[in-house]
């Protein structure tokens, strides 16, 4: 295949895998408004939140098997779904691919926003992907599939760019090194992020009498624990990685293209500023008084920093960085 | 919504008690209590945490303010366009964040904090490190993970066989129990951690204290020696010393730079590479290498890096007495991506007016009314100057340093044609325009190119670099050495043997379900 065509097949990979998250996601939807008809604990449910506490069930007799049929239901929808996410991500990792065979000569699908963002994304849903199994993460695949699938359109609406080559100060094989690592720890904390997210949402409605026998969404989600938990885990996976990105990597490569290792340049001041949250985030974790709502929320501060810091310098800092790629 | 645990209180060890936990009575009056209680709530976790978010507000404005030694500049331009902020930014610090002192106070009360932290928490974990596991506790069955079941072996073969299973843990046993221990090393990795952010802190420091980087605009054909006089600009740290400049010089053989022809990003620069002649020292043979983004050229230590290019229009400037008053390339500084360069021409030399020009530069050029001038591509393909002419008094003999890309029009008229009309000077290469009233002419003879070199010494990066690197270690010790204490007792009951397994995982979000699951599993499967 010629690079052109490469290009071609990378945009109609982007927008089927786009649809097919699409679907995934319509199917997530139907997943969890035929749960509502089935109690928490409905034996096909069990699997949610496994580890969670037990939640006594006074589900009629006589409900029994229409809830049981709807149960059933539920799963079917999810399991499809989460096919369509499979499929979807396969989709992904070739528009991903074909867009660096698309380029002359290859290289590797990093050199601007479009392809930042259509990289991260896939990280994301891989992770979701890996994790599936080990957390039980079937309450997290409609936020994870509609995230994915609006920054997806917004990528392709807004960021979308043409196949060029590198520019000169990224030809380095430091690129290639602190990219993916970048884009590793930002798809982990934006998972990290969504549990997170839903910590606080579930918190808030425990807190205004939401009750865990109840049979919607917030009620199916693993308890407060099990969520700071995977929140915990996530954000500990991707600390280091981002501390080798932003603090070890990045200066290494700077050193090499700009005869720095460290400039105070605005892209850095804010990958240092995430940085020093997430550290804030786990001090918080364990400090008493801090633990559990105080840290998720020093968490998606910290993911707003690592954001900003992705989409806002481009934008608002423009030329003033040496980093500004947009 | 609890858990009947504390499987997330990480700390667990109530020897660490006051880093982690402030203690917030009221501070008390007695001077050596006070000082006392101030220095507990200064390497309190929460202290510390306080602090870190006054680190990550305190860096915000450094990224939106110009600042002066990371674009000086850009710093400056500020300044003028903001002539009220401009001294109140100024008494804050805020055109330098980064060497502020305020910014400074964080971050030292930051490493303080950290330092009263590291030391009493590593007598602790020396202690801790050579202790033995924890004795049984009695009432086994209020621990986060617990089972119980019952076998007909004998309890000492249970207890060999857990010790047995218990690999990589420190075992105690006891008469009828047994206690087992492992991951140590997290606290470990925790103190590396916070000690190696010291270490990067003073690699950082001597970096910025011994170091030193200049930047300088080299016109091909042009030459450079490392004296601090032939900067254009010069940031040494505050230790360094002139007498540290390597004695290399070099000369600036040509520079080659692709643009690209179509596509989106048409007329990106590419495949920059300068080519220099240099010697690193008087005596020493001169060499000759190609510098590219990325592939600097390293001389003792000290490293020159191509980091921009642009334009230096080549033009003749002769006065009213028809003599060369200058002739030569001028540096236009680049304002967009296409190259359309501003600069200035000064010409101190001119009889009976010194003359003073002001425009720009437009390497491919273009107009149309909307836009005016404008540059249509950044390559050379049709250059083009455009410039207000001033003549009088440029007040460069005043004494006071000045830029050479500004031009102090307070001495200075700006010429215009003899019926008062505004005159502007237009060129295309190898033209020549009179100037009004006699004054002389310029002659655009052609186009040279410049480069910016940064030159810089770094003695400390390797340092902060080292220290990074151990506290990534350190860290990945901390966050995934699990450390854990698993008990196992046995006792005898109607002839058969009740076993109690009981787990506690001591690290933050850590989970020992399996981890018991698979103890007790080897323990009931070997009835023999
Ligand atoms: C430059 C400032 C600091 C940075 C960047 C920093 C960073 C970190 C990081 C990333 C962790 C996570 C590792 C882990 O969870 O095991 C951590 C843990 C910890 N830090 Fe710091 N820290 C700083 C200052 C301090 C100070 C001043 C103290 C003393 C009050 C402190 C006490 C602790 C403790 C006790 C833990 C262990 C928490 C746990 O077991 O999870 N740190 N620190």
């Amino acid at each position: 295949m010629t690079h052109d065509q490469f290009e071609v097949l990378s945009n109609q990979a982007i927008a089927i895998c786009g649809a097919a998250y699409f679907v995934a996601l319509l199917l997530h939807l139907a997943e969890w408004a035929a749960g509502r008809r089935v109690p928490v604990d409905a034996p096909v449910a069990a699997t949610v939140g496994a580890g969670a506490e037990s939640r006594p069930t006074e589900a009629a007799e006589a409900a029994e098997v229409e809830d049981h049929d709807a149960a059933e239901k539920m799963e079917r929808f999810g399991r499809w779904g989460l096919v369509a996410t499979i499929v979807a991500a396969g989709v992904h990792l070739v528009a991903v691919v074909s867009r660096g065979l698309a380029a002359d000569p290859v290289r590797v699908p990093w050199g601007n926003m479009y392809e930042f963002t259509m990289t991260g994304t896939l990280v994301v849903v891989a992770g979701y992907l890996l994790m599936y199994r080990r957390f039980s993460l079937q309450w997290l695949s409609p936020v994870v599939t509609g995230f994915v699938l609006i920054t997806l359109m917004v990528d392709v609406l807004l960021l979308y760019t043409p196949v060029v080559p590198l520019r000169d100060a990224l030809q380095s094989p430091w690129l290639v090194i602190h990219v993916i690592a970048a884009i590793t720890a930002t798809g982990a904390f934006t998972l990290g992020g969504m549990a997170s997210v839903l910590y606080l949402i579930k918190e808030r409605w425990l807190e205004r009498g939401g009750s865990e026998a109840s049979n919607g969404y917030l009620a199916r989600l693993p308890g407060l624990n099990e969520l700071d938990r995977m929140a915990y885990r996530t954000h500990a996976f991707a600390f280091p990685v981002w501390t080798f990105a932003a603090l070890i990597a990045g200066p290494i490569w700077a050193q090499a293209a700009w005869g720095r290792y460290w400039g105070w340049d605005p892209k850095e001041v804010w990958a240092f500023i995430t940085w020093v949250v997430y550290a804030a985030y786990l001090h918080a974790r364990a400090t008493a008084g801090w633990k559990g709502r105080a840290a998720a929320i020093i968490a998606l501060i910290g993911l707003a920093t690592l954001w900003f810091n992705f989409v806002g310098i481009n934008f608002f800092f423009g030329s003033g960085s040496q980093h500004s790629y947009a | 919504m609890s858990e009947p645990t504390s499987s997330d209180d990480t700390s667990g060890v109530p020897a660490y008690g006051h880093t982690r936990d402030t203690e917030t009575g009221a501070a008390p009056l007695a001077p050596k209590e006070f000082l006392r209680w101030t220095w507990r709530q200064l390497t309190s976790m929460r202290t510390a945490l306080i602090l870190l978010f006054l680190l990550a507000l305190g860096a915000i404005p450094g990224s939106v303010i110009p600042q002066d030694n990371v674009d000086a500049l850009l710093a400056a331009q500020w300044r003028r366009e903001h002539t009220t902020l401009a001294p109140i930014y100024e008494k804050l610090g805020l055109f330098s964040v980064y060497d502020s002192a305020w910014f400074a106070a964080i971050y030292l009360l930051l490493m303080i904090s950290l330092v009263g932290c590291i030391l009493p928490r590593t007598r602790v974990y020396l202690r801790a490190a050579l202790a033995r596991p924890p004795k049984t506790p009695r009432n086994l069955s209020r621990l986060p993970e617990y089972r119980t079941f019952t076998t007909d072996d004998e309890s000492d073969a249970v207890l060999e066989r857990a010790q047995a299973a218990l690999r990589g843990y420190r075992v105690d046993r006891h008469d009828d129990s047994l206690s087992a221990e492992r991951g140590y090393l997290r606290e470990a990795g925790n103190l590396l951690f916070h000690l190696s952010v010291l270490i990067v802190l003073v690699g950082f420091a001597s970096g910025s204290l011994l170091g030193y980087k200049g930047g300088v605009i080299v016109v091909t054909g042009g030459q450079f020696a490392n004296v601090a006089s032939q900067y254009d600009e010069f940031d040494p740290g505050t230790l360094f010393d002139d007498k540290n400049l390597k004695p290399f010089s070099f000369k600036l053989t040509d520079f080659k730079v692709n643009f690209i022809k179509q596509g989106r990003e048409i007329g990106m620069a590419q495949k920059f590479s300068a080519g220099l002649d240099y010697q690193t020292g008087p005596n020493a043979k001169q060499q000759h290498t190609r510098i590219e983004v990325n592939h600097p050229l390293s001389i003792d230590g000290s490293k020159v890096y191509l980091i921009g290019h642009g334009y230096a229009p080549n033009v003749t400037v002769r006065d009213g007495n028809g003599k060369i008053a200058f002739s030569g390339p001028v540096v236009f500084t680049p304002e967009d991506s296409s190259f359309r360069s501003s600069g200035v021409i000064k010409v101190p030399d001119a009889d009976p007016k010194q003359l003073g020009f002001r425009g720009e530069f437009y390497p491919t050029y273009g107009f149309t009314d909307a836009t005016g001038p404008f540059s249509a591509y950044p390559d050379a393909k049709n250059p083009a100057l455009v410039l207000l002419a001033y003549a009088g008094d440029l007040g460069m003999d005043r004494g006071v340093p000045q830029s050479v890309y500004a031009l102090d029009t307070d001495g200075l008229k700006q010429l215009t044609k003899s019926n008062g009309k505004m005159f502007r000077v237009e060129l295309e290469k190898g033209q020549t325009q009179a100037l009004p009233n006699g004054l002389g002419s310029i002659t655009f003879n052609g186009v040279d190119r410049f480069v910016k070199l940064q030159v810089s010494r770094n003695p400390g990066g390797w340092i902060a670099l080292l220290g990074m690197i151990l506290a990534l270690t350190g860290l990945l010790g901390s966050l995934f050495i699990r450390p854990r204490r698993i008990w196992v007792s046995v006792r005898r009951e109607g002839g058969r043997t009740v076993v109690e397994v009981a787990g506690l995982d001591r690290s933050s979000g850590g989970n020992l379900t399996d981890r018991v699951d698979d103890l007790v599993g080897s323990l009931e499967e070997k009835k023999a």
